[in-house]
Formats: structure tokens, sequence, C-alpha cells
């Protein structure tokens, strides 16, 4: 396990977030989506204190966590760039573009750049599948990757 | 002067926004008084960014553009024109029951939606009530759109009948299928239809509460429809039926319907048994219908129209019409909705025009990462569930993904355990291990062991028999297809190496 520091305020914004789900039918998967949105990731620290106000197990909260791509359990890049690994893409070149943005971060599936900027991810379809190869850049789509545009993404990243 | 632009995710991938901002600032310019419309896609994505300017009262489209063209299109002068949008070939020869509005309005504007036929099927679904709805459904032969191709009526009937405190209606919107966007783009381009679609569920089945689950790597979707909920809500739509959106976290298995259940409740999506059946026992233990977002949205059209005229289009027991997307290597990829029965090879050579990259097609895969790879030997097989399943494949979700000559298809076979492996919930053991294992063999094929083959067909028959659901289950049609329709690569891959 990597080391976790707790971030400032966790326990004031955790409650006013689980205050503003409680009235929901299974809370937990939006309550870790705005947990994520709040810190970038899942901190440790939020596990218990989710699991005590819904009346689950750590375990459970947990287990939860770690099904789920998404959730991170650790902090993350600035920027998250997730390329798509899936099929329709891999018809369209998807594979050398991979490999071309592996090789200029010098990162592979699930790390970060050294420097911080950058943590490249696998995605499996974005329903861009007629304008491949497709990539999203945290909430931004990007579609018809080629070399040259990949490139000029990845410096606009500051990669 | 009034223009439409596309705002439908694959536009914006292709640059719409800057289209549209350079729009906007070019009018400025010229002191045009300009009213630019952001609706969804008409679903030409080679065209995209796509603007539409009426011409006598037609509306005539120009793309791909680049926001360089926002001068000479605010001028008259673009030389990008397609002409008038509903003639191009590839549109002009589609059947839209389901995407009728999509592209065509402003997704958000509850005026256009009325205008254009929006909530005529609602209200005549409280004229004819909760019997009158299922046997309109009965009649058009609808079936489930996500998949499995389920008749409509009978789950909707069964949820009916069900006796119970509290229901749900569940809209399965995780589209997790490669090469499939059919959601994505009737979530973006016209999200009322979703809605109305299961607020007459809602009136069917007798349930007072809603629920889309969405996937989370489609951020625009879920933004325009919480918008629009809000939207439905404030007007008073729903008339007593509460909806909720959900949004996903990165599961391809959450697509399957129990999984889904599972994950809306806050557990980990690993897939229930059954039965019970989610339409007895499904979300929170209560009677729940979970169905496709093409099918909850194919609801209005077959109301409206009836159950029969819906059922006059399509073939044999494929009735009415299907989206299908056109996707992967592909030169006119987009979304075609058409009535069952096409051939295949006319909608891959004669509607997307074969590889864009001018190469001549090897293979198709149908269905998303759990269909077969069709060589184009097969070609004649007619667009329906029964031909493609006597064919040794299936329609899925109806995405198909062109691959050119370049295609490797053992590494087509490997990938398709490999992502197997990757969504596995870890429920079974034939799919959490079998996809591992099918990795290792595939390699050890590659490498050139003869005696890996066979190991490799045991296996997919494992996977096939005894995984829990399709996940594990339908990945053999893939890898097997390969295998079936290309020996010569995985007999290449040995020679190769001796
Ligand atoms: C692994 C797996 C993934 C699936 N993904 C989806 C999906 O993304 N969307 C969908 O509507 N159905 C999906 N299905 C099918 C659903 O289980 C279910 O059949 C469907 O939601 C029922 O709706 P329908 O009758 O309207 O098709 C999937 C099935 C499996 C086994
Ligand atoms: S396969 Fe890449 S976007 Fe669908």
């Amino acid at each position: 396990m990597t080391d976790q520091i707790t971030p400032d305020g966790l326990d004031e914004r955790l409650s006013e977030i689980l205050a503003a789900h409680q009235g929901l039918e299974g809370p937990l998967l939006p309550i870790l989506h705005a947990v994520q949105a709040e810190w970038g990731h899942v901190p440790q620290a939020s596990v218990p204190l989710i699991a005590k106000a819904l009346n689950l197990s750590r375990a459970e909260v947990h287990g939860v966590v770690s099904f789920y791509h998404d959730f991170r359990e650790a902090p993350v890049g600035t920027h998250v760039l997730r390329l798509c690994r899936a099929e329709a893409c891999q018809a369209q070149g998807g594979a050398g573009i991979a490999e071309l943005v592996k090789d200029r971060l010098g990162v592979d599936w699930h790390e970060t750049t050294a420097n911080g900027r950058v943590t490249l991810e696998p995605v499996y379809c974005l329903g861009l599948c007629a304008c491949g190869p497709a990539a999203m850049i945290d909430e931004t789509v990007c579609g018809g990757l080629t070399r040259e545009r990949t490139l000029a993404l990845l410096e606009e990243l500051g990669a | 002067m009034k223009i439409w632009l596309s705002q439908d995710a694959a536009a914006r991938a292709l640059g719409a926004d800057e289209v549209a901002r350079a729009l906007t600032a070019e009018a400025v310019q010229q002191g045009i008084e300009l009213q630019l419309v952001r609706t969804g896609s008409r679903g030409m994505v080679w065209l995209e960014p796509m603007a539409e300017v009426e011409v006598d009262g037609v509306r005539h489209a120009f793309g791909p553009l680049a926001p360089g063209d926002a001068a000479a299109l605010l001028a008259g002068t673009c030389d990008k024109g397609q002409g008038p949008t509903e003639e191009i070939p590839f549109f002009a020869r589609q059947t839209r029951l389901t995407f009728a509005r999509c592209g065509v309005i402003d997704p958000l504007s509850l005026d256009e939606y009325r205008a254009h036929g929006g909530f005529a099927a609602l209200e005549k679904a409280r004229e004819i009530g909760a019997e009158g709805v299922l046997s309109e459904l009965t009649d058009s032969g609808l079936r489930g759109r996500g998949g499995a191709g389920f008749p409509a009526a009978i789950k909707w009937t069964t949820v009916a009948k069900a006796e119970a405190d509290r229901k749900y209606i569940v809209c399965n919107a995780d589209e997790g299928d490669s090469g499939t966007f059919a959601d994505r783009m009737l979530m973006e381009g016209d999200p009322f239809t979703l809605i109305e679609g299961m607020a007459i569920a809602g009136l069917a089945c007798g349930a007072a509460k809603g629920f889309i689950y969405i996937r989370s790597e489609y951020p625009d979707a879920i933004a325009i429809l919480t918008e629009a909920l809000r939207i439905a809500r404030g007007g008073g739509l729903l008339d007593g039926f509460d909806l909720e959106l959900r949004v996903g976290a990165g599961a391809y298995v959450c697509g399957e319907e129990t999984s889904l259940l599972n994950s809306l409740e806050g557990k980990r999506g690993v897939v229930r048994a059954k039965p019970p059946l989610p339409a007895l026992e499904g979300a929170f233990g209560k009677p729940t219908l979970v169905n496709n977002v093409l099918t909850l949205a194919s609801v209005p059209a077959v109301i409206t129209g009836g159950g029969k005229a819906y059922a006059g289009y399509g073939a044999g027991r494929s009735k009415g019409t299907m989206p299908i997307q056109i996707a992967g290597n592909v030169l006119r990829g987009g979304l075609f909705e058409a009535p069952f029965g096409m051939p295949l090879g006319q909608l891959v050579e004669e509607i997307g025009g074969g590889p864009r990259s001018g190469a001549p097609v090897k293979a198709v895969q149908v269905g998303g990462p759990l269909g077969a790879y069709f060589p184009p030997a097969l070609f004649d097989t007619p667009f329906t569930y029964e031909d493609f399943d006597a064919a040794g494949g299936l329609i899925g979700h109806a995405g198909i993904v062109v691959f050119d000559d370049s295609a490797d298809m053992v590494a087509q076979a490997r990938f398709a355990m490999e992502f197997c492996a990757v969504e596995s919930c870890g429920k079974c053991t034939p799919c959490r291990v079998g996809a591992v294992r099918g990795v290792e063999t595939i390699d050890r094929i590659a490498a050139g062991d003869a005696a890996a083959l066979p190991l490799l067909e045991d296996l997919c028959h494992t996977m096939k028999l005894g995984s829990l659901c399709a996940l594990g289950g339908f990945t053999p049609y893939p890898v097997m297809s390969a295998v079936r329709h290309f020996p010569e690569e995985f007999q290449l891959a040995r020679e190769a190496a001796e």
C-alpha cells in the first residue's frame, strides 16, 4: 500500500458529502464519485467514515472501491489521459498511438509521468468508435488521433 | 442567420466547439446576427463537425468543418456543402423511427421536442392505460436492443403483473461494447425520448421510480441528461414518476443486468445467479424492469405509430428498425437506422464504403467484444437476430467494427481473452481463470506450439458452458470465429515459429 496523507479538512467536507447523499437509495457509488471529485482519489482515511455512515464494514467499502476501475486509492497526475484500447480503435491504428504515447511519456498503463503532469489510463471504448483512435483528457474527448495531433496534445499537457 | 451545429461527443472530439467559437467570433466581425443552435448528431460521423444552414426552407449540410471555414459558411461561399442533409445517400436510405429527432432539434428544448411529436406517446399511453400500452408493445414485436433480444412485452408484462409495494424501471445506459455509440448519441441528441419511454414504462408496469444507469465514460451525455431531467421535473412532465441518474464507475460487466443492479445498490458489480429474474426480484429486491436505452427510446415511436405499424418493418422475428453503428476502419462511419434484414456486406461496403484505408476488408466484428468476427465470405448474412445466430454470431447492440487486411486475427483473439480477464467480475471460475489461461494459450499458439490449438478449443467450450453470464460465456465467439474463419493465421503462427 502507498503511504497516505489525510487531506486537510477531510472530516468536515466528507460530512457534507455524506449528508448530501443520505436520502438516496444505494448511496455508496454516488458518495465515492463525490469523494473522488473532491480529492482526485478516495483517501484511505475516508473509508471508515463512509462505512460508519452507511452502516457497512470497512472491508465492504474497500471491496467496492477496489472493484471499480474508476476509483483510485492513491493520488494521480494533474491530468488523466485515457486512451481507448478497444477493437474499433485498434482497427484505426490505436495500438500505434498507444505506443507513441507511452514512449513519449516514458510510462506504461496506469503510471504517472515523472513530473506528475499526466497519468495514462487505458479505457475500453469511449463511444467514439467511428472517429478513432479516441482519447479523453480529463473530461474532454478527442477523436481521429494522428501522430501529429497526439504529439501536440501531449505538448499542451506539459508532459 | 441560423446555423445548426452538432455538439455530439463525436463532433466535439473532432473540433466542433472550436468551429462554434470561430462562427461566433466571425459573425461579430461580419456584423451578422447569428443564431447558433447546438444539436445532437445526424449520425454521419465522417462529416463531423457538421453544420446545417437552411436554403429555401431545406436544411443543407456542410462538413467536415474546421474553424477556418467559419467565414465562408457565414458568407454562403463554403465549399464543403453536401447538399440537402436528408438527401445524402447514407441518410436517405435510413428509416428513422427511434432517431427521428436526433440531430434535428435542440436536445434540451421542450418546445422543439413537442413540435416534433414529443410527448404524444405519453399522452396516448395515459389514455389507453397499462393494458393498452402492453398490447401495443406485444403487437410491435419489439425486442431488447441491449444484446439478448428478449421480447420487451414479455418482460414488461411480468413486471406489471408482479405484486409489490414498490417497483423500479432501470435504463441500462452502460453501453460498453466497442463499436457502439447509439445510446450515447440518443442521450445527447434527444434525451426527452428516453425520458418519455421510461415514463411510459412506469405507467405500464406500475412503477413510480426509475434509474438511468450510465457509464462514467460519457461525461457529455451525463451533462445533457442531468439538465434534461431537471427540465422534465420542472415542467411537471413526469407526473409522479421519479427519475434519477446514476453514474457507473468503469466496469464493463456492470452492463450485465444483475451486475448493474448490484452496482446500483452500491455493491461490487458482481453477477447474480438467475433466477430470481430481475423482473420479479431486481433492484433492492423489488420487481424491476431493466431495458436498454434504445429499447426504451423506441417505445414512444411504437405507441405513437401503433405496434402493428412498427412490426411492419423488419424481417421474420426481427421486427422494426435497428440503429446500426458502423465503426472502425471505415470510410463512412456513423449511425444507420434501418429495418432489420439488410445484408451485412451491403452495410459494410455500400453504406459504409469499406475501409477508410482503401485496403480490402479482412473481417468485421459484430456485436461488441463478445461478438464474432465475420469474413467477407459471410457478407450475405441478413442483419437479423436469427440469421446472425445461424451464422455463428450475434448482433448484440448492433455495432459493426470494420478491419482492413492489416488486421492480425491471432492478436484479435488474444485481445478478446485479455479483455475478458480485465473485466471479469471474478465470481465464476470459467470466466475468471479461463480468460487468463486463454491469453497464455494463444501466446503459445503464436509461439508455434501446435498442441495448444485443441487446448484453446477445449477452454472455449468450458467457458461457454460453465460461465455464469455472457462475459465468459460469449468470449469464445470472437476467439473461435477468428480460428474458424482464419485458420491459416493460427497455422502460420505455428509454421513461422518452426
Ligand atoms: C457482459 C455483459 C455486458 C452487457 N452490457 C450491456 C450494456 O452495456 N447495455 C445493455 O443494454 N445491455 C447490456 N447487456 C445485456 C443486459 O444484461 C440485459 O440483457 C439488457 O440490459 C436487457 O435490456 P433489453 O432487453 O432492453 O436489451 C450486457 C450483458 C453482458 C453479459
Ligand atoms: S472503440 Fe475506441 S471509442 Fe469505441
